[in-house]
């Protein structure tokens, strides 16, 4: 695999430097963070407008500075501990959910390389990667990184002395055990084409325009890693770490101010790299030259979209449903999708 | 949006539509074709299309529900009864109270109280006329049994305040005599109907 890689980009590209990954760093935690952000408003105002209604309106022109006033809210809010909370844990869930997020969003490729111009004091020249650390493995560090985001609310909710809590760790490992096998095997069967874990390998494979994009090749598969995808952000079909109507909040039941916002900064960290993964692995990714890196905005712009519309639209199903639609029906269907692409590659 | 839908309160002349919830499924083999039957059509796609088209009505045909409540309202049924207002006589501007105290009388959580006397000419004039609005439970009552239509419901119902207690003079209900040609006949509780004339019979009394 190092072989692929090194065989056209190696000599096109600059060396990737410390600097240029810790600058790459700092962006992802600053833009990311930002737009984790501006995904709760865009969230409101999508349901809002399909529910006929206006969304936030009063803070600012189209009620934008209404993030300002929930970070501020976050951020002044006193961070209660419940009393027989075991303290240590509790504190660092919210922790693991953030960062396991953002270790996840160090191995994809997120806007594009660039080098700093020379002008620039300090930094002027220095190599900035489009993906922080290119694995060669990078599609199975995501996939973990993600599953061990599942921690955070698994550990919240055991450490908040809280029934509630309780019930919502208990789903989370119901939701784990459910559609982490989906997620695997869904996406085995493109890894089997493109012959490589690596993202970059994913990108070029499909270069070829739209009539190369896997999701022509791996329709099923491409579902399949949607639906597990859903599961694995806790969007709604599958929402029921937190259904409000049925576990109060679930696993966030205790906590509040900036702890909680995390658990959220976390999951919409978690949208856009799974949205990432469904652009670069199914619909052609990135281009690197002239405007490409437009189209895979869009692209991941769109299943972001798809979460927010599907959530408006779909009520979530129960547990034990969701056990039985991984385990009965998705799970067959991907072994299937995977022994039909074997003999396809095999003739 | 129109006041019909207010104005009909006759309970099952609406066209009610009736949810076709088909049968359940009895044996195992029906259970199975509804769960392909259901796989395959597409329900879970007719469910984005409405919340999409909702959106589209919402964002480019001006169909948004909001009411901007403080800055927009929407028309309230004539019939609803909010703050009263003491109306005039249309010709001569004098208020149309007589002062028979009937309205007092009726009120229910006695919240009216008023005060006559007879003026020069001998009629009955109204000295004091106070509702306390904290004990009001706006039943419509007083409206109701006022032989002049001279106290109604008005359409003021923004009634919050600071105190429990509050007290309405005859003055602030009063139609304001320059606003004279803008007050309304009030056609909501305890007005004459519509067909009050074709409903008068001779009394048997009528001989
Ligand atoms: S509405 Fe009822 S309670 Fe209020 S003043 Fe009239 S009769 Fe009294
Ligand atoms: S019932 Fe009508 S006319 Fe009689 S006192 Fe009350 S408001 Fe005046």
């Amino acid at each position: 695999m190092e072989t692929t890689l090194a065989g056209h980009a190696m000599e096109t590209l600059p060396h990737v430097t410390w600097l240029g990954v810790l600058i790459k760093a700092v962006i992802i935690l600053a833009v990311i963070s930002a737009i984790a952000g501006f995904g709760t408003f865009i969230e409101r105002k999508v349901l809002a407008f399909m529910q006929r209604r206006l969304g936030p309106m009063h803070v600012g022109p189209f009620g934008l500075l209404q993030l300002a006033a929930d970070g501020i809210k976050l951020f002044t809010k006193e961070d209660i501990v419940p009393q027989n909370a075991n303290r240590f844990i509790f504190m660092i869930a919210p922790i693991i959910t953030a960062a396991t997020a953002f270790i996840a969003l160090s191995a994809v490729p997120v806007f594009p390389d660039f080098t700093i111009p020379e002008f620039i004091p300090l930094l002027g020249g220095t190599f900035v990667p489009s993906i922080a650390a290119d694995l060669n493995i990078g599609i199975l560090f995501v996939l973990g990184m993600m599953a061990a985001g599942l921690y955070g609310p698994l550990l919240a909710g055991m450490s908040q002395a809280n029934k509630w809590g309780i019930i919502g760790a208990a789903r989370t490992a119901v939701q784990f055990l459910s559609y982490e096998v989906v997620t695997g095997l869904s996406i085995l069967a493109p890894i089997m084409l493109v012959g490589s874990l690596s993202f970059v390998d994913f990108n070029d494979y499909q270069q070829g325009g739209i009539g190369s994009w896997l999701i022509w090749q791996q329709p099923v598969a491409f579902v399949l890693f949607l639906i597990a995808g859903f599961a694995e952000t806790n969007r709604t079909p599958f929402d029921l770490l937190e259904h409000e109507a049925e576990v109060v909040s679930g696993y966030a039941t205790e906590y509040s101010g900036m702890r909680w916002g995390m658990f959220f900064i976390g999951e919409y960290a978690n949208m856009i790299t799974v949205s990432i993964i469904a652009a670069v692995v199914f619909l052609g990714g990135y281009s690197v030259e002239g405007i490409g890196w437009l189209f895979i905005i869009l692209k991941v712009a769109f299943f972001f979209f798809l979460m927010l519309w599907v959530r408006a639209s779909w009520p979530h199903i129960r547990p034990d449903q969701l056990m039985w639609l991984c385990w009965k029906v998705l799970m067959p269907i991907a072994l299937i999708n995977i022994l039909i692409t074997a003999i396809v590659i095999l003739l | 949006m129109g006041l019909e839908q207010f104005k009909n309160r006759n309970v099952g002349t609406q066209n009610y539509t009736k949810l076709d919830v088909g049968v359940k499924p009895a044996t195992s083999m029906d259970q199975f074709k509804q769960v392909v039957k259901r796989t395959f059509k597409g329900e879970l796609f007719v469910g984005l299309w409405v919340t999409l088209r909702e959106m589209v009505n919402a964002l480019f045909l001006d169909k948004m529900h909001t009411v901007k409540y403080p800055f927009e309202k929407m028309p309230i049924s004539p019939r609803y009864r909010a703050i009263h207002d003491m109306l005039r006589l249309l010709e001569s501007g004098h208020y149309r109270c007589i002062g028979c105290g009937l309205c007092e009388k009726i009120c229910i959580s006695n919240c009216i109280s008023m005060d006559t006397r007879y003026d020069e000419n001998q009629r009955k004039e109204v000295t004091e006329y106070t509702i306390n609005f904290g004990r009001c439970i706006f039943c419509g009552y007083c409206a109701e049994v006022c032989p002049e239509l001279a106290i109604v419901h008005g359409q003021r119902y923004e009634t919050a305040s600071e105190q429990r207690a509050s007290f309405s003079l005859f003055e602030d209900m009063l139609t304001p005599i320059d606003k004279l040609n803008l007050q309304q006949e009030y056609d909501g509780f305890g007005a004459v109907s519509p067909n009050a004339d074709a409903n008068i019979k001779k009394t048997p009394l009528a001989y």
